[in-house]
């Protein structure tokens, strides 16, 4: 079974964040895997001790994306794709999905893989939208996939502690629910093995996929943080009647 | 050779007192390749995932744990770094091991442990091994199937190692060693299989021997009741006619002492190392600390006094991490160039001596750094400081060690200063040439000093008035005392302090030089403030031993001239320390952290 792991890298947990901008200062922070795909990475490593076949590790980003890539073959991908692009944070998911999606079809493989978000946007698209343009099946919230000739018993999370089980064909795009698995480390010989596996570098320009946006990040911004505690008085009535008219016209929540 | 490195070549041990390093001659934090950061990470995720969450049942020395942990370090690769590949190691450069080291000493039991283990544990097979010793016991100590210890101190030989008692002699029919005698004090005691043992043939001959904990006679004591690094095991051994396999003896009959003092040189810095990764852990749990803790209305860290403890930890973790990355880019670069020799061993060995001073330095400024920092910490953390739930305390108890084991501070000092004679003697280090040069320089008076440009720069002068402090008062104590200097202990500290002052201070500054360089004065500020702030208090501290030494050499009108002299290297800008400092602790707060981790 030969399997695609889309994963991206994503500022640090730690980093201090400052903006600049329509995103944040890069200069002085540290990168890191997001980790919803460090779960799609382990479960696509695990179906390979399975059933054979390959890893490719499929990464979008700048320069400084080779430092996740070369983890995620230190932990046991085959090799990698690098799509090379300074500017891929101006990409809304579509975008990236377009530019993966041109990736994955040079490549024949049986599954792609994708984390449930990534940790910095947080947009929770790119898997659909992936699967949307590669015309593939797709399920998200993924819990366990247990693979067998052509097709694929599926565990996904519903809500309230629910589950669902699913048959999907192969090849198809899933989306790995976080938390399913107990990630490897990079062990020092598979830090130095990683060494001497294959990094593809292509650009978007030369997957022919254009940078046209079709959404665009107005602002972002650091949400201030500001508490208010204020004591109503009066009868149990009376407080309730003014509880509702601040809820409906202050905090505007109901 | 595993990882590139961007020194190509290694200054000459001691150097550094004579000549001034440019920026890009030291390797820096800023200089990790990809692999260098990965192998970082995966350190640092198995002591956060691994390691931290089990420190209270480590501290109550819960069986099996400290060696289960061991062995699963092992699985990672982690114990096998500085073994070569064709006997099971990673064969990685001393950069990545350091890297390793640094970020496993989080914890200060599981840090000694790991260090007995891949340093003294390991080094005497590595490099004294024979052929076949190597292939049975490397791969097995990398892998951590087996631990290992390293056994030279007893009862009554600890400082004055070579007047140890264990005997070895060679069995009637000539098959087996014999050993009798005890050992004290010997980290993984407890649980090792492998053992290092120097006992003397004949009772006069150091060696060195590998015993297997089953071997016949062997038998570990009862662990001891220690101040701190609970965690870690410490026991007398008993050799009672413990029988070792002729081919068990290690190197050669009678060099024993070669292979003790080179394992303890490569140790000392491996000491330094690791006090480094115990100090950025001490910064992190105490400005968390400060952050959450309320007095007065406020954070404490918004307090001065608190904000001026978190930019002096932070300055003197930064000093001493900018000299152990520079020592093990010296190292690794000069390991690369001796790796192609016939050989190997020899030039290996002499690539330890070679830097053996510099080692020295790690371990004495490392670990009183390391104590100064989590003795601060305790004061952040005020009464919680001193309770056993926070880890500071623990932090506190298990830093002391640093400074009494792999050789005191005060044998190291006395060995700064005897090795530095040593290399001046012989003419490796030019340094008689030098201070009779400054001699002469100082006849013909104050000469006009160029105005110092670019960034640091007056630090920079600063720093090389600091080695012509040391010249001044190294030369006049040598032509006073001359071979009897060595009885002049007190004096030879403060030489020592100096010189270990001098190497820290140029390594901060040329790694804040460098770092400018790279990525602009703005991007590089707090760190150039850290660099400014060590020097102008180093050069304080160098002037203070230099007047104690001058006036312990020279007496009357010498004096008064020696002391006009050393006014003269003295005079120096005064930059704003107080408002540095201020700098320095905005980086450490905006993250909660040491604030130059990589850079
Ligand atoms: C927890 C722990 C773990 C250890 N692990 C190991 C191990 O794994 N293997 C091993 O072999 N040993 C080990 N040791 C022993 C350690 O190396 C010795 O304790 C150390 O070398 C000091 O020796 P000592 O205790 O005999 O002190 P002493 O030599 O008695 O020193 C006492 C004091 O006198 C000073 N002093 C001694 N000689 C001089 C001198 N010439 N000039 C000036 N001052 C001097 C010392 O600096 C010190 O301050 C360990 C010790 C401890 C506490």
């Amino acid at each position: 079974m030969n399997i695609i792991v889309c994963i991206k890298q994503v500022p640090a947990k730690d980093a201090p964040l400052a903006i600049s901008g329509n995103w944040i200062k890069e200069s002085d922070i540290g990168f890191e895997m997001n980790e919803p795909d460090s779960y799609a990475l382990e479960e696509a490593l695990r179906l390979k001790e399975k059933h054979g076949g390959e890893v490719i590790a499929l990464s979008m980003g700048p320069e400084r994306v080779k430092q996740t890539i070369k983890e995620a073959l230190a932990k046991g991908a085959d090799r990698a794709i690098h799509v090379a692009d300074d500017n891929f944070h101006q990409l809304d998911p579509l975008g990236s999905a377009r530019a993966l999606a041109a990736a994955i079809q040079k490549e024949k493989c049986d599954l792609v893989l994708t984390g449930l978000q990534s940790d910095d946007h947080g947009f929770g698209q790119t898997g659909v939208l992936l699967a949307g343009l590669l015309n593939l099946p797709h399920a998200t919230l993924i819990m366990s996939i247990e693979a067998a000739e052509g097709k694929m018993k599926l565990k996904r999370e519903l809500e309230a502690g629910w589950f669902q089980w699913i048959e999907c064909p192969l090849p198809a795009v899933l989306s790995i629910q976080s938390g399913i698995n107990k990630v490897r480390y990079a062990t020092l010989k598979g830090i130095m093995a990683a060494k001497k596996k294959e990094i593809a570098t292509v650009t978007r320009e030369s997957l022919g996929v254009s940078a046209e946006a079709t959404q665009r990040v107005e602002k972002i911004y650091v949400p201030v943080k500001s508490k208010q505690t204020e004591f109503l008085t009066g009868s149990a009535k009376e407080v309730a009647a003014k509880l509702v008219e601040k809820l409906k016209f202050e905090a505007r929540v109901i | 050779m595993a990882t590139s490195v961007t020194v190509k070549t290694a200054a000459k041990g001691g150097n550094f007192l004579l000549e001034a390093a440019l920026p890009g001659d030291i390797f820096t934090p800023a200089d990790f390749t990809d692999d260098h950061r990965l192998i970082a990470q995966t350190a640092e995720e198995f002591v956060t995932k691994e390691v931290l969450p089990r420190v209270k049942e480590m501290e109550e020395k819960k069986p099996g744990l400290m060696v289960e942990l061991t062995k699963k370090a092992g699985e990672l690769g982690l114990l096998g770094s500085s073994v070569p590949e064709e006997y099971g190691g990673g064969g990685l450069g001393k950069i990545s091991t350091t890297l390793v080291t640094e970020k496993i000493s989080v914890y200060g039991g599981f840090a000694t442990t790991f260090g007995a283990q891949t340093g003294i544990g390991t080094l005497p097979i590595v490099y004294f091994g024979t052929e076949e010793q190597k292939k049975k016991y490397l791969p097995k100590i990398s892998s951590g199937e087996w631990l290992s210890a390293y056994c030279l101190s007893e009862a009554q030989a600890g400082s004055d190692a070579m007047s140890l008692l264990t005997r070895a002699e060679l069995s009637p029919d000539g098959k087996n060693w014999i050993l009798n005698g005890q050992k004290m004090w010997i980290t993984n005691g407890g649980f090792a299989d492998i053992y290092i043992v120097f006992a003397k043939v004949d009772g006069e001959k150091l060696s060195a021997f590998i015993v297997e904990r089953t071997f016949p006679g062997f038998k570990p004591g009862n662990e001891e009741h220690k101040m701190g690094i609970h965690g870690s095991s410490t026991t007398p051994l008993f050799l009672e006619n413990c029988v070792v396999p002729r081919e068990n003896l290690l190197y050669e009959i009678g060099r024993g002492h070669i292979v003790a003092f080179n394992i303890l040189n490569s140790g000392r810095f491996t000491l330094g190392v690791s006090c480094v990764g115990g100090a950025k852990q001490g910064i992190a749990i105490s400005s968390k600390y400060a952050k959450e803790r309320k007095a007065f209305g406020k954070s404490i860290g918004e307090f001065g006094l608190i904000r001026e403890k978190l930019a002096e930890m932070a300055i003197r973790t930064y000093a001493m991490d900018s000299v152990v990355y520079r020592i093990a880019g010296t190292i690794e670069a000069a390991m690369a160039a001796a790796e192609g020799s016939a050989d190997k061993t020899q030039q290996m060995m002499k690539v330890l001596e070679e830097y053996a001073l510099e080692s020295s330095i790690a371990k004495v400024a490392g670990s009183e750094m390391l104590d100064f920092v989590t003795d601060e910490g305790v004061q952040i953390f005020g009464g919680n400081g001193y309770h056993e739930d926070y880890p500071v305390c623990r932090a506190y108890r298990d830093s002391r060690i640093n400074r009494i084991f792999e050789g005191t501070n005060e044998i190291n000092r006395m060995l700064i200063i005897q090795m530095l004679m040593k290399r001046a003697m012989s003419g490796q280090l030019p340094l008689i040439p030098a201070a009779m040069k400054l001699a002469d320089e100082i006849l013909a008076g104050p000469s006009m000093d160029e105005a110092p440009e670019g960034v640091l720069a007056e630090e920079a002068r600063v720093l090389a008035s600091a080695k012509k402090m040391f010249l001044q008062a190294a030369g006049g104590a040598v032509q006073k005392f001359r071979e009897k200097l060595a009885d002049e202990q007190e004096l030879i500290a403060a030489l020592a302090n100096m010189v270990m002052e001098i190497y820290i201070m140029e390594s901060a500054l040329l790694r804040a030089q460098k770092a400018a360089a790279a990525k602009g004065q703005t991007a590089s500020a707090a760190m150039i403030a850290a660099a400014r702030v060590y020097v102008a208090d180093g050069a304080e501290r160098v002037e203070h031993e230099a007047r104690r030494a001058l006036a312990a050499v020279h007496e009357g009108d010498m004096l008064l001239t020696q002391m006009a002299v050393l006014k003269r290297f003295g005079k120096r800008a005064t930059p704003d320390t107080i408002a540095l400092r201020r700098v320095v602790a905005a980086a450490v707060q905006a993250q909660d952290k040491y604030p130059f981790e990589g850079k």
